[in-house]
């Protein structure tokens, strides 16, 4: 059904130039979230030598084949992070239904600690990005989420990240190699003023997503492996590089803080122990990073749920600490 | 003088090596001294200074005490932790095994059981084993920790506040004219004056950049912090000992245990302490049965002798603008210390400070490679008086917002109230006690006394 109504999407694709959207609300608050629907396909992951800014750990470029996902139109807010970390609508968690994709207690979804240090550094709450929170915090906000809507949510892989970033294109930036045009589509060092900005207020890429170049860098499923794609067999599809440890991470999309080329489509980051390094307390938070003011999320929503017992592998329940 | 042997001893044994010229000439001077009768400072020093192995002891081990001990044990090469004390046993395990976990196996921990102290009392027992020692339970009891650290010749890391109420704050400064002549190190956890944008900017204002301070915002407004909840079987005491933010005798409020930071930067970067504070505040969100007695927003005009006037907001309510910054205006601009930026009177900028987020040093570790240093040269750092102060400016605050009145600093310097008892048992009853639904009694403004 939904495969069909993106058929008639894409065709019709001069005409409406965004892909579907579909609006998950939470019982309890106003705020939503907008999923933009990704359809499946394939597409070539990762840079060449030639591209300007090419790291070493973006090649061999490769052809990755992805099932088709639900995606946030726009990175996750403080308005809905904070549902999150006060827990004060949980009461209002969907009733169980063997209609839901999943019927997870809400009561089990573990909950960050309030921060000691206000978290948004004065930047702005209100329609503007989370950051600072830890990989085990984005996946479990997307637990939460599940638990809330009983629809199965989750961090994005980093090939599905790539896959709707590039939206279709094959050049550095969405919109395609011109850094001369990043100010219309992305916040990064040049013009952030040092600080991120309400989400959603640069121009989308061509599948409608806002800020996926740019603003707050975005956390994904995998590890950080600098040799991954160079261990991918042809045709490689849905891959995920799991991973038990805390470190390293893959974010990607840049942010208000970075330079051009660490916006580019293809380009790769890990996370480290060091985004805690401000935190005065012992043991270091696991859900937040101090010194990470540039890393937020969006999430994703696979169109196939996976099974139930399949799901906790999506939620960090296997994290070593 | 009362003395313990085993510390009699230790510091007869180390004269020799210790004695120096410079520590004749410090005893000289202790001796000139008609109003000190404290002959052990020298010898404290003399104890520690070149490459001789520090004690360590963490009193209050809670997340920000583990994170003060690694800091310790990372500054200097050659130090050890030797004991740890806290009111509950689960606390000290947790801490043990966080500290633990960040060395991995390098050997700069020994705690064996006999070195880990349970109870009210256990911080002396703890302190006794130490030549330098962490003060990091809640506020309350840090002045006579403080106390007990100084008369017997420690070296000192305490957090912030140093006290919750006037009694505390006269302790407090009464030791630190001691610890100055014993020449004790005390470094206090108000990490901006370690922080380098802090320091390069105070720099800045005292070379005249903005004029004279006229006025200035302090602000600590966020979503608030965590709280425990009360647990079957706890005693009324021990609920208020783990859930100890929300009991002023414990904590002092929050314009006390947080937004200190921000009124100690207006002291700070003016050069004065406030002569007189009136405000307002309340409970109007966080005011369950889980929220002890504490307000959730207070506002605060504080007045200076020169003349400046310092608005200071802080509030703990979820969903509401946050912010946490110090800006002041002056005579020929303005300065903004979240933005690291100096404007003149039409706002055009004349100075940023240059370095990124996260480049400069982590302040929290500043504060200890200074003391550590300053133990082994010789030096002295004494911030325990403006500590002393930046707290009772901040309790001046609170009691300004309780009261409804106009309060001087000076008769808040001479306040009677008395919030932390003199010695606490676990079957003291507590300062604060709950009514028959579980509330406990609030601030009236216009009916709450200065007292």
């Amino acid at each position: 059904m939904i495969k069909k109504c993106m058929f008639f999407f894409l065709f019709s694709g001069y005409l409406f130039p965004q892909n579907e959207i579909l609006i998950q609300n939470i019982s309890g608050t106003e705020a939503n979230i907008p999923m933009v629907y990704i359809p499946s396909g394939s597409f070539t992951m990762g840079s060449d030598k030639t591209e300007m800014g090419h790291f070493g750990d973006e090649g061999p470029k490769h052809v990755v084949s992805l099932d088709a996902f639900w995606i946030g139109r726009l990175e996750i807010t403080w308005d809905l992070f904070n549902l999150f970390v006060s827990r004060e609508i949980d009461q209002n968690q969907i009733d169980k239904s063997d209609d839901n994709e999943t019927n997870t207690d809400v009561d089990a979804v573990s909950g960050a600690t309030t921060p000691y240090v206000e978290m948004s550094f004065g930047m702005g709450i209100d329609g503007y990005p989370a950051i600072c929170m830890t990989q085990l915090a984005a996946v479990k906000f997307c637990e939460w989420l599940s638990a809330m809507t009983g629809n199965f949510y989750r961090l994005p892989t980093e090939a599905e990240w790539e896959y709707a970033a590039r939206a279709g294109s094959v050049s550095a930036y969405s919109f395609g190699n011109e850094v001369t045009q990043l100010n219309e589509y992305a916040w990064f060092s040049e013009n952030s003023d040092e600080k991120y900005h309400l989400v959603g207020t640069k121009k989308p890429n061509a599948w409608g997503l806002h800020d996926m170049h740019g603003n707050v860098a975005e956390w994904t499923l995998d590890k950080y492996l600098p040799t991954a794609y160079m261990k991918r067999k042809k045709g490689v599809s849905n891959p995920l590089q799991e991973s038990t440890r805390i470190y390293p991470k893959v974010i990607r999309g840049g942010s208000w803080m970075d330079s051009p080329k660490r916006l580019r489509s293809a380009a790769r980051r890990p996370s480290s122990k060091k985004w805690k390094r401000r935190d005065p307390q012992i043991p270091k938070s696991k859900w937040w990073h101090t010194d990470a003011p540039f890393v937020g999320f969006r999430v994703v929503r696979p169109v196939k749920a996976p099974s139930i017992e399949e799901q906790k592998r999506y939620w960090n329940y296997e994290l070593i600490n | 003088m009362k003395m313990k042997n085993k510390n009699k001893n230790k510091n007869q044994t180390n004269r020799k090596e210790g004695e120096s010229r410079r520590s004749f000439v410090q005893k000289t001077a202790l001796a000139t001294s008609a109003l000190l009768t404290i002959p052990l400072g020298v010898e404290a020093m003399a104890n520690v200074r070149g490459d001789k192995k520090l004690k360590l002891a963490l009193v209050g081990c809670g997340g920000r005490g583990s994170g003060a001990a690694v800091q310790a044990l990372t500054a200097d090469q050659n130090v050890e932790l030797v004991a740890m004390a806290d009111a509950f046993g689960d606390r000290i395990e947790k801490s043990l095994k966080g500290i633990q976990e960040h060395f991995d196996g390098e050997k700069k921990i020994n705690i064996p059981e006999k070195h880990r102290f349970i109870g009210f009392d256990a911080y002396k027992k703890a302190i006794d084993m130490a030549d330098v020692v962490i003060l990091t339970t809640p506020p309350g009891f840090r002045p006579y920790h403080f106390e007990y650290a100084i008369n017997n010749d420690k070296h000192v890391f305490m957090e912030k506040p140093v006290a919750t109420d006037p009694v505390g704050i006269r302790k407090v400064l009464e030791m630190a004219k001691v610890a100055k002549a014993k020449k004790l190190n005390v470094v206090v956890g108000l990490q901006r004056h370690y922080q380098s944008k802090y320091i390069d900017l105070k720099q800045r204002i005292d070379a005249g950049n903005i004029g004279k301070i006229r006025s200035g915002q302090v602000y600590w407004n966020d979503a608030g912090v965590w709280v425990k909840k009360r647990k079957p079987g706890q005693s009324e005491l021990e609920y208020q000992m783990r859930n100890w933010y929300y009991f002023n005798w414990l904590c002092g409020d929050h314009i006390l245990e947080q937004h200190i930071h921000n009124i100690d930067v207006a002291n700070w970067f003016i050069g004065e302490y406030p002569e007189s504070a009136q405000g307002m505040g309340g409970r109007q969100v966080r005011n369950g049965k889980d929220h002890g007695e504490i307000f959730d927003h207070h506002f605060v005009e504080f007045t200076y002798p020169s003349g400046a006037v310092i608005a200071s907001q802080c509030r703990h309510i979820p969903g509401t603008m946050s912010r946490v910054d110090e800006v002041f205006q002056g005579t020929k601009g303005s300065i903004e210390i979240g933005k690291g930026e100096i404007t003149d009177l039409e706002g055009n900028s004349q100075y940023k400070y240059p370095k990124k987020w996260g480049e400069d040093a982590n302040p929290y570790q500043v504060e200890h490679d200074k003391l550590f240093a300053s133990i082994r040269s010789g030096g002295v750092i004494s911030d325990t008086e403006n500590g002393a102060k930046s707290t009772l400016s901040a309790i001046l605050g609170r009691m300004a917002t309780y009261t409804g009145k106009k309060i001087t600093f000076e008769e808040a310097l001479n306040s009677q109230l008395h919030l932390m008892p003199e010695s606490l048992t676990w079957d003291s009853t507590p300062p604060s006690l709950p009514d028959t639904n579980g509330n406990y009694p609030i601030p009236t403004p216009g009916k709450t006394k200065f007292i």
